[in-house]
């Protein structure tokens, strides 16, 4: 058989057509299968959640809260009033209500645990608001829109945890160090811990997860049943916050 | 009909320039506030609704005026009400109109407030509590300006506005009923996350709006020409009565429930509005006004001797209006984020330029009343003479 140029660049095209198509028609497969089974209930592909070891949180360090913060321009106000936080410690028993009592022991009383948005598999705040400006990913990631919030602040009367500031005022000025790389906010906005989706698109783990130098923070997909995640929680007794109230919360605590 | 409103003695004149001077005040605050943002407001990352959003639930409230004179004289052929059908309605639109402002002077993004028709959201209760409020606005327009100038005619209201009378009374209650779900199905929000939250709403509203309406028509009859008639006053005072006693024994109802129960999440927030929290207690010399001034109410309304005469019921008209004021306008909605989530109690007080855009749209919405009412009472006089 005699191949010419012409029929050449026509079989070697075809084959390069067909490679370019199989990662195409592998999403599609892929989320064709996602979609199926998330209706079903039974089986999703990925659901990021994270893992706090308080243990193994070491008092007075705020490693996880600088790098957030200045990861993504968190304003630092001292004023609690105007106050903007993504992750914060809180006293143990004030994070955990329903598990308060007298003789709370292993050094838990008192101590800091650290708080974040809960990433809720039912959120309320994505419930509530009248714009879509907060909304939940296929992987479970609760994100905000900036640019569409109205900022009525119904989310932040729904979250149940707190983990939601509003931007009282121009936030930039209190930026210690502009982050060119992610977006500034503008006053009159809510924002919250958005899980470093910035950063999982470029295939990074999150930067709380990152600077922490104990292991009090892994990060990852619950629904592998061989990931870090899955392990710790398979080999230690977690607890969430509030689970009563039905939200779903995604950040486990071993305690 | 409108040219009623431009001519008018000294005395009207002067209510709306003082109004207008009034309503310029609040517009410069807000300027002020437009400017730095939200922060200018006492509202706090724990707190993040207060004076605003206060005063939008409680005028809600006042707008079931219109309702509770309509009902009885479309439904029941209850005469004497005909006469203050108008009024009702009037007091209805000023108030949704101001109900609106204050939504839109809490916005941090006031100019996105169209977002919520461009991505409209139906499992969001702010965006049907959007449709019920214009819808109900509208309805109100629609009919009472249509009666009047057919009244004025003397001629019978064109045959569709009919309908919208009939579908005006339930909307009123979809109003109160939807407002009342924006708090009621809160996960994490003890103090709100009740069933009669609805009820309660629709009881302090058929207290409050009547009782504003009485003492309108007492003011109507004393400046101008136009008698509401005292059948009417008399009857609105029993609905008064009746819709006062219902809502305190909400009130009560919560407070059984909240107590007896002993759920930490639901009694701190009683606790902090009636004791105080530690040296936490703002609120609490507001709350007794509010609880002792409705005590005050039901013994001056339930009582005939008292309600019959006009001077009392007036007093006790205004004293339901301010008890009520003090509960739906300020102390249900703080009340919700003290203690916060978190068991922190961060203590709310309105700042000066919260308190006088406040005012500004109030002065807006009586401006609106006067507009209507002094057009309303042009075209009874112009009937009667």
């Amino acid at each position: 058989m005699k191949i010419d140029r012409r029929g050449f660049l026509k079989i070697g095209g075809l084959g390069i057509l067909g490679v370019a198509a199989k990662p195409v028609i592998d999403v599609v497969s892929k989320v064709k299968l996602a979609e199926a089974s998330a209706k079903k209930g039974v089986l999703v592909e990925k659901r990021l959640a994270m893992v706090v070891n308080l243990k193994n949180c070491k008092d007075g360090c705020t490693d996880c809260i600088d790098a957030c913060h200045g990861v993504h321009n968190v304003p630092y106000i001292a004023n609690p009033k105007d106050e903007i936080k993504w992750i914060w410690t809180e006293q143990y028993e004030k994070a955990f209500p329903d598990q308060e009592h007298r003789f709370i022991g292993g050094g838990m009383k008192g101590s800091p645990a650290i708080l974040l948005c809960n990433h809720c598999d039912n959120p309320s705040c994505v419930r509530v608001c009248p714009t879509k400006a907060t909304f939940k990913r296929e992987d479970g990631i609760v994100m905000m829109d900036y640019h569409r919030c109205i900022g009525c602040r119904f989310c932040m009367a729904a979250c149940p945890y707190g983990s939601r500031s509003f931007n009282w005022r121009d936030p930039r000025p209190f930026i210690k160090k502009i982050n060119p790389d992610f977006p500034t906010r503008t006053k009159g906005v809510v924002e919250k811990c958005n899980f470093c989706e910035e950063r999982l698109a470029k295939g990074l783990i999150p930067a709380c997860v990152e600077s922490c130098k104990n292991k009090a923070l892994v990060f990852g997909n619950v629904e592998e049943p061989n990931s870090e995640v899955r392990e710790i929680l398979r080999s230690n007794y977690t607890i969430r916050r509030k689970p009563g109230l039905g939200t779903g919360p995604q950040i486990y605590y071993v305690v | 009909m409108f040219e009623k409103a431009l001519i008018g003695s000294k005395k009207y004149w002067g209510l709306v320039i003082g109004l207008l001077a009034i309503m310029g005040v609040g517009a410069i605050f807000y300027l002020q506030q437009w400017n730095y943002g939200l922060g200018i407001t006492g509202m706090s990352r724990d707190v993040s609704w207060g004076l605003y959003i206060a005063q939008f639930t409680f005028l809600v409230g006042v707008a079931a005026s219109a309702v509770m004179v309509v009902l009885p004289y479309y439904l029941h052929n209850y005469k004497a009400f005909g006469r203050i059908t108008i009024l009702g309605e009037f007091v209805a639109v000023a108030s949704v109109i101001m109900c609106l402002v204050f939504i839109i002077a809490d916005l941090g993004q006031p100019t996105r407030a169209l977002n919520i028709i461009l991505y409209p959201t139906p499992n969001s209760i702010l965006f049907w509590d959007m449709i019920v409020l214009n819808g109900y606005l509208l309805l109100n327009i629609l009919i009472g300006w249509n009666v009047l100038a057919s009244e004025r005619k003397s001629v019978p209201p064109p045959a569709w506005v009919k309908p919208l009378i009939y579908i005006s009374i339930p909307w009123a209650v979809s109003i109160h009923t939807v407002t009342a779900f924006i708090y009621a199905g809160l996960p994490g929000r003890g103090f709100w996350l009740t069933a009669i939250m609805a009820p309660r709403f629709l009881a302090s509203a058929f207290a409050g709006g009547p009782a504003l309406l009485i003492l309108l028509s007492l003011i109507l009859r004393k400046f101008t020409k136009f008698d509401p008639g005292k059948d009417a006053i008399q009857n609105l005072g029993k609905i008064v009565a009746y819709a006062m006693s219902i809502n305190v024994f909400f009130i009560l109802l919560e407070i059984f429930t909240v107590f007896y129960s002993q759920i930490p999440e639901h009694m701190h927030h009683f606790e902090y509005i009636f004791a105080g929290l530690g040296e936490h207690g703002k609120l609490v010399p507001w709350m007794w006004t509010s609880v002792t001034l409705a005590v005050l109410s039901l013994i001056l309304l339930i009582n005939p001797i008292t309600r019959r005469r006009e001077g009392i019921l007036a007093l006790a008209c205004v004293i339901v209006f301010f008890s009520l004021w003090i509960e739906k306008g300020f102390v249900l909605v703080v009340t919700g984020f003290i203690p916060s989530p978190l068991g922190r109690v961060f203590e709310y007080s309105p700042t000066i330029p919260e308190i006088f855009i406040t005012l500004g749209v109030w002065a807006m919405g009586f401006l609106i009343l006067a507009v209507l009412y002094k057009i309303a009472v042009a075209v009874k006089e112009e009937i009667e003479t």
